[in-house]
């Protein structure tokens, strides 16, 4: 089976996200006044062929936490979907 | 004998020759080790030395931590061998799992270009040997994501485990506790974000670095004279 997968790669909850603040110090200068919280991470997309959706699972946190992702500051958010052989999801 | 300083080129490396020029005035051999060869000769010490190793894609260090010269990098620390990271090697060595932590973006995210002062913490590591506790070495920084971080069960084992090397005296880049540079638990392996190679030179605006490598070229030339 193909499956689509999107990892979200986001900093762990109490790691400082330098990034997150400066764009949420910018954002009152463009008259947005109401932002809160920002926190950037990243998204990254592939396909994969497995047995089947447990064992893809399997993979692709196995993947996450040897590659992807730095465990000691970033956590990992798996969504997959399986595709048909056309490439759309099923 | 002059001692045998292996120096890691991977794509992106941009400090080897500085690495290797530095080891040759203190009287050391220096030889680049390729990334894509799973041995590393006959040398007495590595140093993985400063860049952008595979571009820092996907994270400074993720990439290079699989080049099949780490490998044999990481077999050599755990067979005692002296290893030394800077800046981009140190987040090399954490990455591979050298050393415990992970280096993140600068507080304030800036990219610092500049002189730092830094206190010697211990004398009991491969980079410190032939320091003094308590002395204050200027060296400059050159780095992005040079922000340490651990979680405070690692903290806690680096203080009492009196395995941080260098602390800067003015924290440039948010560094948990200051911390500009640590060792392993074997004392071996060390990583720090400051360049001493870089500080070779009074002429230069430093020569505060030599006291370091000097330190690191005596655990290698220790290392050559253990029998094999």
């Amino acid at each position: 089976m193909l499956f689509s997968v999107q990892v979200e790669v986001s900093l762990r909850d109490g790691v400082a996200d330098p990034q997150g603040a400066t764009i949420e110090r910018s954002l009152p200068h463009l008259g947005f006044d109401g932002v809160r919280g920002v926190r950037v991470g990243k998204s990254i997309r592939f396909d994969l062929e497995s047995a089947d959706e447990a064992a893809a699972r399997a993979e692709v946190e196995d993947l996450c936490s040897r590659f992807l992702t730095n465990p000691v500051i970033e956590t990992a958010e798996i969504s997959l979907t399986a595709v048909d052989a056309a490439g759309s999801a099923s | 004998m002059a001692p045998r300083i292996g120096v890691v080129l991977f794509p992106g490396s941009n400090c080897e020759h500085d690495v290797m020029e530095a080891v040759r005035a203190l009287g050391g051999d220096a030889e680049i080790l390729w990334h894509g060869d799973a041995s590393l000769g006959q040398v007495d010490a590595v140093v993985v030395p400063g860049g952008f190793a595979h571009g820092d894609y996907l994270r400074p260090g993720a990439i290079a931590r699989f080049s099949p010269v780490m490998g044999a990098v990481v077999d050599f620390a755990a067979n005692g061998g002296p290893v030394l990271g800077i800046c981009n090697g140190f987040q090399v060595l954490t990455e591979a799992g050298l050393l415990p932590g992970a280096l993140q973006k600068n507080r304030g995210l800036k990219f610092l270009c500049t002189t730092v002062g830094l206190r010697v913490e211990t004398t009991a590591s491969v980079l410190t040997n032939q320091a003094t506790v308590g002395d204050v070495l200027r060296v400059p920084i050159n780095h992005f994501e040079g922000n340490y971080t651990c979680s405070p069960e690692v903290l806690e084992e680096l203080r009492s485990g009196d395995r941080v090397v260098l602390r800067y005296v003015e924290n440039p880049n948010g560094s948990v506790d200051d911390i500009a540079g640590i060792t392993n638990e074997g004392r071996n392996v060390v990583g720090l974000m400051p360049h001493p190679e870089r500080a070779m030179s009074d002429l230069l605006g430093s020569a505060d670095g030599v006291p370091l490598l000097e330190s690191f070229l005596s655990s290698a030339s220790e290392r050559a004279a253990q029998p094999a």
